[in-house]
């Protein structure tokens, strides 16, 4: 396993409660690296220290290195935008921009210059929406408002917009949880279909939708990873036994 | 089955009839406002009242009207209200992104709340005293600086309210894709905050427009269309007031056609921008 992401002796403190304890792990490439354990025992905040979120909230402080590709993302010298750049966030709730379908998905590629003229700027947006299946659904009203979209659409909306930014990581922070069965079936189809090319992190409170998409699994408890392995060795034999309690149902 | 008259059901009757009866006051204030002004500026406005400006004798109820005021409140409001929003957007912008809840972005609110409630005239006086100290005449470039003093809480105020109801999430979705914080401000924040930006300039340009104190002293009063930034300028407000305090009845009248011919700006411009706010906020988050 070749890792992508090394996380080592990360610990990050809101306030005075420190609400991760000494993370050591490593994500391997191109794979789903799914992050579970009861509710309020650190997922969410694991990930966004990858992608340098938590220092958006007042008061917060984090010790540690987080290694991309061999480099610590919270070096002095490393630029916060292209740390985001290269690592896309999928948010619980879709917030499509307050703009047009097509500018959803422009937007990243505008701000980073990553294109010449406006026909391949038209050729990207419309190459990611048919990555996230939409194309078909929207080619006739790209110019509509991206809020006139289903909250499912939305959502693969804000996917494409990650994408076109080219990141090498996907985060996605529960984001099935706002949508419907169908919708949350969808995303999880694009994200099994997206690890060929992307390194994929997905924080996931539903035991059931772990197992459909890890390749990798994360256990988290009060701060702390009890346990992380290749999914079949965690789901089948896990070493811990908080982590069996939770695999049966018990937390 | 219990009774139909309960009491919370007449309390519930009582607490209505009150909100239409406040409701019925104030419709019916701003219905007899308009009648007024209507029922006496009506018939004295004639297409020589808006085409030309006063000629001799205008005061004494002779020939002429009040485009001098007509175009000298436009200027006066436009470039007070223009010059408003070239500093407040910025700060507006400033205290949400950079302030945020900080001690010193309550500082600045409460300063502003401070000025928005400090009276006109107090305007008029502070920018006609900086004018005697810089040598300046009542000009239409001191009325416009004294408007903009004025506008500027307001408008600011108005746009800060607008942005802090702006969702957090919105931000971050921007931020997750490499935005800096200024790209977060200038392409995002203010689209979403486009339509509230345009009630907000609509509000300060109507304080403006309506107001006679402040640009008593600052920009004077003259018969001519002010042709530099330092001339003196007329304003619909003090058209009005002066008018109203000839003893010709047939001035007075004037008077009404002049309040009219502001009601009538006021409210296109209020009709007008709640048009181009409806076609902006096709595109904003509920």
């Amino acid at each position: 396993m070749e890792a992508h992401i090394q996380v080592r002796n990360l610990n990050a403190f809101y306030g005075k409660t420190q609400s991760l304890k000494d993370i050591n792990i490593e994500i391997p490439r191109r794979q789903i690296t799914v992050i579970m354990g009861p509710s309020g025992c650190g997922k969410t905040t694991l990930l966004k220290t990858f992608n340098r979120f938590l220092e958006l909230v007042d008061d917060t402080k984090i010790t540690g290195e987080v290694l991309v590709d061999g480099r610590n993302i919270y070096d002095r010298d490393v630029d916060v935008t292209e740390v985001r750049k290269c690592i896309g966030l999928l948010a619980q709730r879709p917030y499509p921009l307050p703009m047009s379908i097509y500018e959803n998905v422009a937007y990243g590629m505008h701000i980073h210059r990553m294109k010449n003229s406006r026909d391949e700027y038209r050729k990207a947006v419309r190459h990611y929406l048919e990555v996230t299946g939409l194309y078909e659904e929207v080619k006739h009203r790209l110019m509509t408002p991206a809020t006139s979209l289903s909250i499912g659409q939305q959502q693969r909306l804000c996917l494409a917009r990650g994408l076109a930014v080219e990141p090498e990581i996907i985060l996605g922070d529960e984001p099935t949880s706002a949508l419907d069965p169908i919708s949350s079936q969808h995303i999880e189809r694009l994200l099994l279909d997206l690890k060929q090319d992307y390194t994929i992190v997905v924080v996931t409170h539903t035991l059931r939708q772990a197992k459909r998409l890890a390749d990798y699994v994360i256990y988290m408890y009060m701060g702390e990873v009890l346990e992380s392995g290749p999914a079949r060795e965690v789901f089948n034999n896990p070493r811990h036994e908080r982590t069996r309690a939770y695999l049966e149902g018990q937390i | 089955m219990r009774k139909r008259w309960q009491r919370r059901h007449i309390v519930e009757g009582i607490m209505k009839g009150l909100m239409l009866a406040s409701f019925a006051v104030v419709a019916g204030s701003l219905g007899l406002i308009l009648w007024i002004v209507v029922s006496r500026g009506l018939p004295a406005l004639t297409w020589d009242m808006v085409s030309q400006t006063p000629k001799g004798g205008f005061y004494l109820g002779k020939e002429g009207g009040i485009l001098n005021a007509i175009i000298g409140s436009l200027y006066l409001a436009g470039g007070g209200t223009l010059l408003a929003l070239v500093f407040s957007l910025p700060i507006a912008l400033y205290l949400e992104t950079y302030l945020g809840d900080w001690r010193w972005g309550q500082y600045v609110r409460l300063a502003l709340d401070v000025l928005w409630g400090i009276p006109s005239i107090v305007y008029g006086a502070f920018g006609f005293t900086l004018m005697l100290a810089v040598g300046m005449r009542a000009s239409l470039l001191g009325g416009i600086f004294v408007l903009t003093l004025l506008e500027l809480p307001i408008m600011t105020r108005a746009m800060d309210e607008v942005i802090r109801r702006m969702p957090a999430e919105l931000e971050q979705a921007a931020l997750a894709l490499g935005s800096n914080r200024l790209e977060v401000a200038t392409r995002v924040v203010t689209r979403q905050m486009l339509p509230g930006i345009v009630t907000a300039i609509l509000l300060a340009f109507g304080r403006g427009i309506g107001d006679a104190a402040s640009v008593l002293f600052t920009a004077g009063f003259t018969d001519r269309i002010p042709k530099s930034l330092l001339d003196p300028a007329a304003s619909l407000p003090l058209a009005v007031f002066f008018q109203l305090g000839m003893p010709y009845p047939e001035v007075q009248q004037r008077a009404y056609a002049s309040a009219l011919v502001l009601t009538i700006i006021v409210l296109a411009i209020s009709l007008g921008s709640r048009w181009i706010s409806g076609r902006l906020s096709k595109y904003v988050l509920k």
